[in-house]
C-alpha cells in the first residue's frame, strides 16, 4: 500500500496528493510519469509526476477526476493509501540529459494549461535548480482554476492569462506566446507544451510559424505502462510510436494531434457509463439510446 | 469395463451455453473418473517413460498417475511437486499432445492416457484438501532476486526457495502471475481458484513478492546487485511487445492488439460490471492470427457478445494453437477464415473500424518454418464487415531491462542471450530464461527455462562460496 501523506483540493475539481512510493521518488526525473490504482475494481491511470522528494520518497501527483476511478480518488484523504502506484514510467525530459552548460545557452518556454500546469512544475523547477530560469505561459479557462502559481513564480517567470479575463489578461495561451515574440521580441530556442491534446495542437501550429522547435508530453490511453498492450500509439512523423516507453515527450511538430484525439475518444462512452453507474449507481444499463 | 484404448471422457459445459459465460470450459475428472483414467496407464519405467522424455519440467508421470491409480492423490501431488510449481496451470494450458501425451506408449495403439487431465486433478484435489507442497529445506541465507512472476519466475523462484535461497519476485504489474493474470482468460485458467493458488503455494515455500516494480525503471538489475544486496538475478520478464501488421488503418478506433484486448479483460476484469476499466464490446469482431492468442482474444470477444471471425493466412493444418482450444472455438461458434490474409483496415468518418479488405492465399513452397508459405492470391481481394479488430500476431522481448543493463547481450530479435542447461546470460551472476530470451512460446518452456535457471544460480552461487 502506497499511504497519501497530503491530500488538498488545489482548485475547483483539481486535486493534490503526497504519496510515499520511495522506489518512485529514488529513481524518477521530470518529464516521466506514474500509473496509480486506487483499489482491487479501479482502473489503472497514469498521472505524470508533478513533484517529487527523493530523500523523504514522496512523490506529488495532481489530477483531475472524469472517470469512475479518478472519482474514487478524490474522496481519499491523508492516511489512506493507494492499493497500486508504480513507476517512474517513460522517458525523462531531454532537458535532464544535457549538458547543463549547453541549456543556459538556450531561451526555454513553458506553456502549460489546466491540469497541465502540474507536469509543467517539476520542468522548471529542476531547471531553476540548474541556474536556468524559463519563461512560463500558464492559460486556464477562468481564475478558480489557476493551479500552484506562487510555486511556479518562485522558479520561472510566469505570465497568467484566463480564456475568460478574470484573472490577470484575457486570452489563450498561444495569444501570449505570440504577444512575447512579435510584440516584444522575445527569442525562444525551445518551446516545451503541456495540457489538453487540443492546446498543445494550437501551440505547434503557432511554434512552427514562429520556427520553434517545440516538444509535447502526450497523454493517451494507456493500460500497463510498460509497452505491453500499445494503447498508447500515437504517429510521430510517419512512425508508431508508445506514448508509454518512447514517451511521453515527443517533437510536437510531428505528432498526428487529430489522430491522437481521435483516440483519445475511444472509451468515451463506456467510461461515462462507469462514472454514472458510480455516481447514480444501478440507474443507467446503456443501451437504451437515452443516455 | 471401459475401453482400455479410449481415454475416459471430461466433462465440458456445455458450447452453447459457455459461449456467454466466463466459466471454466472444461470442469476437470472426478476421482472416480481420474482412477479410471489412471488405470490405463501401462506404468513404464520411469527411465524408459517416453512421456517423461516430452515433459519439458521431466515429471514422474508413471510415478504420479501410479498413485492416482491407488487413490493416494496426497502421495502423487508431491511427487508432481518435486518437479513443477504450478501443476493446476500446466494440467490446463500446456499443449499435451505434442508433449507428454504426443510420446505415450499408449497412444500408439488408442488415445494416449490423459496425462494433462490427470494432472489438473491431483493438483486441484490437492488445493481443496489443504495439502501444499513439501516445505523449503533450511535457509542458506543467501538472497536471490526474480524478476517477473510469470510461469518462468515462479518456477525459479520455488525451485530456489526449496534449495533453501531467500528469494524475492519483483513483478512490474499490480498482480503476481504475469501471462497467467493478463494473458490467459479466466474460462481456461481461473484467476483466484488457480493462479493465485499457485502462486500462494511459491509464497509458502518462503518467495516474497514485490508487486509495482519496474525494473529498468522503479531499479535496475545492477542496483539490485550492488545495492540491495542480491547475489543472483534470474530475468523471466517475459515477451511483452505486441507486433503490428504495419498495414493502412491501424491507427482506427477499434483496432487492438491481442495483449491489450486480454489485458483489459483479463488483469483488469472489464467483462464484470463491478471493475471500472472499459473493453470495446464490438458486435462484429475479426481477430489476426492463428495461435493460442488469438483463440483466446476469439473465444473472449465472442463471450462479450459479438459475433467472431479469425483470419488467418495459411490452412487449419498450419494453425499454431493447442487442437483443444481450436475445437472448443468451433463449438462455441467462432468463425474460421482460413487463407486470408488482412491487407488494410477500413475506418469511418469517425476514425472507428467499419471492416478489413483482405486477400485470398494458397499454399506454396515449405518455408524457413517447414510450414507451406502463403502466397496470395491475384485479384482475390475482398471486405469483411467489422467493428472491432484485434491484431494477435505474436510478440516480442521488452527492451527496458536490455537497455539498462551493463554487459547483459542480446540477439538481433532483442532477446537475451542465455544457455539452455543454465539459463547463464553475458552478465555474471545474471540469469534468464522463458520468452524474454526465447521469444513468445509455450507457459511450461518457460517454467523448464526457470528450472534452469535455479540450477545455474545455485551453482554459481555454491560455486562462487568454496
Amino acid at each position: 500500500m502506497y499511504k497519501i501523506r497530503k491530500a488538498k483540493e488545489l482548485a475547483a475539481n483539481i486535486y493534490l496528493m503526497d504519496v510515499e512510493a520511495p522506489r518512485v521518488a529514488k529513481h524518477c526525473l521530470p518529464g516521466q510519469f506514474v500509473i496509480v490504482k486506487v483499489d482491487e475494481t479501479s482502473e489503472r491511470i497514469p498521472l505524470t509526476i508533478c513533484d517529487y522528494d527523493s530523500e523523504n520518497g514522496i512523490v506529488t501527483i495532481v489530477f483531475q477526476p472524469v472517470g469512475a476511478s479518478t472519482l474514487k480518488m478524490k474522496n481519499l484523504k491523508a492516511g489512506d493509501a493507494f492499493e497500486d502506484f508504480v513507476g517512474p514510467l517513460g522517458q525523462p525530459s531531454d532537458l535532464t540529459k544535457e549538458d547543463p552548460k549547453e541549456l543556459k545557452k538556450k531561451n526555454i518556454v513553458f506553456v502549460g494549461g489546466g491540469v497541465g500546469t502540474a507536469p509543467v512544475y517539476p520542468q522548471i523547477k529542476w531547471l531553476h535548480e540548474h541556474g536556468i530560469t524559463a519563461d512560463c505561459i500558464i492559460g486556464a479557462r477562468t481564475k478558480d482554476l489557476i493551479i500552484l502559481e506562487e510555486e511556479m513564480k518562485a522558479v520561472s517567470h510566469l505570465y497568467l492569462t484566463t480564456d475568460d479575463g478574470s484573472y490577470v489578461r484575457k486570452g489563450m495561451g498561444t495569444d501570449v506566446l505570440r504577444d512575447l515574440v512579435v510584440n516584444q521580441g522575445k527569442k525562444y530556442d525551445l518551446c516545451i507544451a503541456i495540457g489538453p491534446m487540443i492546446m498543445m495542437k494550437f501551440v505547434c501550429l503557432l511554434t512552427k510559424e514562429l520556427g520553434i522547435p517545440t516538444v509535447v508530453s502526450m497523454n493517451p490511453i494507456m493500460v500497463d505502462g510498460t509497452g505491453m498492450c500499445g494503447a498508447c500509439r500515437l504517429m510521430v512523423g510517419d512512425e508508431v510510436k508508445f506514448a508509454c516507453v518512447d514517451g511521453p515527450e515527443f517533437d510536437g511538430h510531428q505528432v498526428d494531434f487529430d489522430l491522437a484525439m481521435k483516440r483519445q475518444q475511444m472509451y468515451k462512452t463506456e467510461e461515462g457509463r462507469a462514472k454514472l453507474f458510480f455516481e447514480e449507481g444501478q440507474t443507467h444499463h446503456g443501451g437504451c439510446g437515452q443516455c | 469395463m471401459a475401453d482400455v484404448f479410449k481415454k475416459v471422457p471430461v466433462k465440458e459445459q456445455d458450447p452453447k451455453v459457455r459461449a456467454t459465460n466466463f466459466e471454466e470450459v472444461c470442469l476437470g475428472y472426478k476421482k472416480e473418473e481420474a482412477m479410471e483414467e489412471a488405470a490405463r496407464c501401462i506404468g513404464c519405467k520411469l527411465d524408459k517413460a517416453q512421456c517423461v522424455t516430452g515433459c519439458p519440467v521431466s515429471i514422474n508421470i508413471p510415478g504420479f498417475i501410479r498413485e492416482v491409480k491407488e487413490g493416494n492423490f496426497e502421495k502423487a501431488y508431491q511427487i508432481i511437486s518435486e518437479s513443477s510449481a504450478l501443476p493446476a496451470v500446466c494440467g490446463r494450458v500446456c499443449p499435451q499432445e505434442t508433449q507428454c501425451e504426443g510420446k505415450c506408449i499408449r497412444g500408439l495403439k488408442g488415445e494416449a492416457i490423459s496425462i494433462g487431465k490427470l494432472e489438473r486433478f491431483v493438483a486441484d484435489w490437492a488445493k481443496e484438501n489443504g495439502v501444499k507442497p513439501a516445505p523449503a529445506k533450511e535457509k542458506n541465507g543467501h538472497k536471490v532476486a526474480v524478476i517477473g512472476s510469470g510461469p518462468a519466475g515462479l518456477t525459479c523462484a520455488g525451485d530456489l526457495a526449496r534449495l533453501g535461497y531467500d528469494v524475492t519476485i519483483f513483478e512490474a504489474l499490480h498482480k503476481a502471475g504475469g501471462v497467467l493474470v493478463y494473458g490467459i482468460p479466466e474460462f481456461r485458467l481461473p484467476k483466484d481458484k488457480v493462479v493465485a493458488a499457485e502462486v500462494e503455494n511459491v509464497k509458502s515455500l518462503g518467495v516474497k513478492i514485490e508487486t509495482n516494480v519496474v525494473i529498468g525503471k522503479s531499479t535496475t538489475v545492477d542496483a539490485l546487485l550492488k545495492e540491495e544486496g542480491f547475489e543472483a538475478v534470474f530475468i523471466g520478464s517475459g515477451a511483452g511487445l505486441p507486433m503490428f501488421m504495419g498495414i493502412p488503418g491501424e491507427q482506427a478506433n477499434g483496432v487492438f492488439s491481442a495483449n491489450e484486448y486480454l489485458t483489459r479483460n483479463n488483469l483488469m476484469k472489464a467483462y464484470r460490471d463491478d471493475y471500472d476499466t472499459p473493453i470495446s464490446r464490438g458486435k462484429k469482431v475479426v481477430v489476426v492470427g492463428g495461435g493460442n492468442v488469438a483463440m483466446d482474444a476469439a473465444r473472449t470477444a465472442l463471450r462479450l457478445g459479438a459475433e467472431v471471425h479469425i483470419v488467418y493466412r495459411r490452412s487449419e493444418a498450419e494453425l499454431l494453437a493447442r487442437k483443444e482450444e481450436v475445437h472448443h472455438a468451433k463449438e462455441e461458434g467462432v468463425i474460421f477464415d482460413l487463407l486470408t490474409n488482412p491487407v488494410e483496415i477500413l475506418a469511418d468518418e469517425n476514425s472507428w473500424v467499419k471492416g478489413i479488405r483482405c486477400i485470398r492465399m494458397e499454399l506454396g513452397e515449405p518455408d524457413a518454418s517447414g510450414r507451406r508459405r502463403p502466397v496470395e492470391v491475384p485479384g482475390s481481394e475482398f471486405e469483411i464487415e467489422a467493428d472491432t479488430v484485434i491484431m494477435s500476431l505474436g510478440t516480442s522481448p521488452n527492451p527496458l531491462i536490455s537497455s539498462t543493463t551493463y554487459g547483459l547481450d542480446i540477439n538481433r530479435r532483442k532477446c537475451i542471450v542465455a544457455d539452455e542447461e543454465f539459463g547463464q546470460t553475458s552478465k555474471e551472476g545474471v540469469f534468464a530464461g522463458g520468452d524474454a530470451v526465447t521469444g513468445a512460446a509455450t507457459v511450461i518452456l518457460a517454467m523448464g527455462a526457470g528450472k534452469a535457471g535455479a540450477r545455474g544460480i545455485d551453482r554459481f552461487i555454491q560455486g562462487s562460496k568454496s
